[in-house]
């Protein structure tokens, strides 16, 4: 049996090397807390793997693995299917992964996962770049924002996790945001009761690699939303509930100029990327309207 | 006990669903893919009870089977070349994690160049990752092989996963009779499945494979070499068993005609048949020459190969792999670990690379030079026994391009 | 749980875990990262409890039948700030360690 070193209220240890005003550790912390100890967890390498443990310590009370960067998907089909064979319907098989590990390396196994329609709970926390090795770009880094290999700033915009999953008919999908934890955990309990696989894309603001102040860590994931940089919604059996209600955009600069991310954007590059969220808010907006009804 | 007539992918997936896997994650690739349809043709139409994931590469074949087995339900999976070399990632996590898993490989080479055919390389590639390897010679072999697999890999000394190999074509292809027994005689030769490791348990929950220090990382890997260790000690016993209960006996190395010989070949896989053919047919023209077939190469079983040849004069490696920028072939290599501070004069040829058939004339050849260096007649060996003339000129395109 | 095992084994066997698994649930010292730790003033709050619900760490107790309602373990606070950049009522303020209140 698992020994209790110090205890915890939740499932997860208090006491995580994550770093100071981490959104991943209030995200992490929120969808356990929604859900019970009778999941398993899968952990890929990455920031998420700080909870996973070190040597003969773990911070997470519920059994878990820490697989490959890429194969959590696929993982996850083989702990479902074995427990179907053990005929055991009950446990929830939750797979925590960063963006690289979901929208670069991973999408591949994440499809297959999707299309046989194994029932698997799979979140992707989104702090939009490689965190854990050193702030590298990935494909959900935001156009303009600098990273470590993509230090002159981003020259491309970012994937569509969302409609990628959609397009794969899977029952839900959603994403969510670190300041809106209501929602979150409201989302997190329907997609463990989806006939199938549930994606759950939530925004998950990274102090150290944006460069921001750790207290504005929930302050920016609230004008992530507010300026139209992210929106909420969800998706259940084909059709979409928006959440996000922002009655007017604010200007993206008041999200911008709190992270050193984007500190060298030139005056047209600022221009140029409000226009990009306006248009790419504009556009998802109207889809998202048109899947709504 | 039944007679009946399979390829070796037949025997390989009848073998497999005797074994009664849960899980079963196979990708399609040539030419295993009979092994992913049978299986899959199995589970579909109720004559095995598990769950099939039709996965969408080897990568997640094997990552589904590792974790599946970390659910603690018997696994299983195939593959080949490319697939392997796809699966290398999650091949070591499967043996780190001391998955005990069979998985048949119809070895063909790796591209480039593409080839659809048998050679070692792949199952070579893959050689370091921590599973056992054990080599078939014919279509029963790879049947009995699986069967034995299974319960060599779960034993509490070894927990560790196992290829069986066995020939692209040349035996994945080949229709063989063989012998099958019933349900109940397998079932009570292997044991309802244990798991012995489970770690993936709500009732009893435990981090597994988390990131470890220095601290411990030395010792995990020791675990995995004891595990190893025991595999050589445990498959004796299993052979043994097996011969018992069905009356056939493979062996982890098996010596034919080398007490007396002046020259002996040493070989892997389905090449046996042919050597054993002309080892025969050059006693029979009083030429003492003998051979020793590897079926087991990881665990290598140094002591064993040393006991069978420390008292020839000439051995003769045979490697269907080019390994390239290793002095000479893996199979030589290990051979000649086994034999350190012996007399033995140990001699490498490769061949059979890419589905090039390795026929008699050929092994013939090998044994005469090995004679001939025996009567001193000869000092070198032609190491790449079956290399075309003019080798560097073959498909040359002439290209003019600027200092 | 219902239908864990298929068939119970015949007698329970001891049997050694092998392989890399970590089986302590146990916490990292993280209170001796902080520089600043939050302060509250509690004749402005207003017991609310948005702290506690942003603490990464979630290490902020609330307990409203105590005038001195908010408490934090400082075992584990990181001194990130974020509940003081919460505040509703902005009564929580972030003061050097080490400093006396």
């Amino acid at each position: 049996m698992l020994e209790i070193k110090d205890e915890a209220r939740g499932l997860i240890s208090h006491g995580v090397s994550a770093c100071h005003g981490c959104g991943l550790e209030i995200v992490i912390r929120k969808v356990m807390d929604a859900l019970d100890d009778d999941v398993i967890i899968l952990i890929p390498p990455g920031c998420a793997a700080l909870f996973s443990g070190y040597c003969k310590e773990t911070n997470v009370k519920v059994p878990g693995y820490q697989g490959n960067l890429e194969n959590t998907a696929a993982s996850a089909s083989g702990i479902r299917a074995a427990l179907k064979a053990k005929g055991n319907d009950h446990t929830t098989v939750l797979c925590f992964c960063g963006d690289g590990a979901t929208v670069d390396i991973g999408l591949q196994s994440l499809s297959g996962a999707f299309e046989r329609n194994d029932k698997i709970l799979y979140v992707c926390y989104d702090n939009e770049a490689y965190m854990n090795t050193g702030i590298q770009g990935s494909s959900s880094t935001p156009l303009f924002a600098a990273t470590t290999t993509t230090p002159g700033g981003k020259k491309v915009r970012r994937k569509d996790l969302t409609q990628i999953a959609i397009a794969h008919n899977i029952p839900y999908v959603a994403t969510a945001s670190a300041h809106n934890i209501a929602d979150l955990q409201k989302k997190v309990k329907k997609a463990r009761e989806a006939d199938g696989p549930a994606l759950l894309h939530i925004y998950a603001p990274c102090p150290t690699g944006w460069r921001s102040n750790p207290a504005k860590t929930i302050e920016i994931s609230r004008l992530a939303e507010q300026t139209g940089c992210w929106i909420n919604f969800e998706y259940e059996d084909g059709k979409v509930t928006i959440n996000s209600k922002v009655k007017e955009l604010k200007p993206v600069e008041e999200y911008t100029k709190l992270q050193g991310r984007f500190k060298a954007l030139t005056p047209e590059q600022k221009v140029a990327l409000q226009e990009e969220v306006t248009s790419n808010y504009n556009a998802t907006m109207k889809k998202l309207q048109f899947m709504s009804e | 006990m039944a007679k009946k007539m399979l390829d070796g992918n037949g025997a390989a997936a009848e073998a497999l669903r005797l074994t009664r896997p849960k899980v079963v994650a196979v990708y399609p690739i040539t030419p295993q893919s009979t092994i992913s349809e049978t299986m899959a043709e199995f589970v579909d139409f109720g004559k095995l009870d598990a769950e099939y994931i039709r996965v969408e590469s080897e990568h997640s074949a094997m990552s589904a089977c590792v974790a599946a087995g970390l659910a603690g339900v018997r696994t299983t999976t195939a593959t080949a070349s490319q697939g392997l070399a796809l699966m290398n990632e999650v091949l070591s996590m499967a043996s780190g994690l001391r998955i005990p898993m069979v998985m048949p490989v119809v070895n063909r080479g790796l591209a480039a160049p593409w080839t659809l055919q048998c050679e070692h390389g792949d199952a070579m590639n893959a050689r370091d990752t921590g599973w056992m390897q054990f080599y078939c010679q014919n279509v029963q072999e790879i049947f009995d092989m699986i069967l034995m697999g299974v319960k060599i890999a779960e034993d509490s000394r070894v927990l560790l996963p196992m290829m069986v190999c066995f020939d692209g074509f040349f035996l994945s292809h080949s229709m063989q009779k063989l012998e099958i027994p019933t349900q109940e005689e397998v079932d009570e030769f292997i044991g309802e499945y244990v798991a012995k490791n489970m770690y993936l348990d709500t009732e009893d929950p435990m981090f597994c494979c988390d990131l470890t220090g220095p601290e411990d990382f030395t010792e995990m890997r020791y675990q995995q070499k004891v595990g190893m260790d025991n595999a050589t000690v445990v498959a004796a016993e299993v052979m043994d068993e097996f011969a018992a209960k069905f009356g056939r006996k493979m062996t982890q190395v098996e010596s034919y005609l080398t007490e007396d010989a002046d020259a002996v070949l040493v070989a892997l896989g389905s090449m046996n048949g042919t050597i054993k053919y002309v080892v025969n047919k050059m006693r029979a023209e009083g030429k003492k020459v003998g051979m020793v077939k590897l079926t087991q190469f990881r665990p290598f079983p140094a002591a064993l190969v040393r006991e069978a040849l420390k008292d020839v004069p000439v051995v003769g490696v045979f490697d269907r792999s080019s390994c390239m920028g290793n002095y000479n072939g893996p199979l030589w290599n290990e051979t000649a670990g086994a034999l350190t501070r012996t007399n033995v004069d140990l001699r490498h040829f490769i061949g059979g690379l890419g589905g090039r058939d390795v026929p008699a004339v050929n092994v013939e050849r090998m044994f005469n030079e090995l004679l001939e260096i025996k009567a001193g007649t000869r000092t070198e060996n032609t190491e790449w026994i079956d290399l075309k003339e003019g080798a560097m000129e073959i498909r040359q395109v002439t290209k003019y391009v600027r200092d | 749980m219902q239908n864990q095992q298929e068939k119970p084994t015949k007698k329970l066997q001891k049997c050694s875990v092998l392989g890399p698994v970590a089986a302590i649930f146990a916490s990292a010292n993280t209170g001796s990262w902080r520089l600043e730790r939050p302060e509250v003033d509690f004749d402005q709050c207003i017991k609310c409890g948005t702290c506690a619900r942003y603490c990464p760490p979630d290490i902020i107790t609330i307990d409203k039948t105590k005038k001195e309602c908010v408490s934090f373990d400082w075992n584990y606070c990181k001194g990130c700030g974020i509940c003081a950049n919460e505040c509703p009522k902005k009564c929580i303020k972030m003061v050097p360690e080490g400093s006396e209140a």
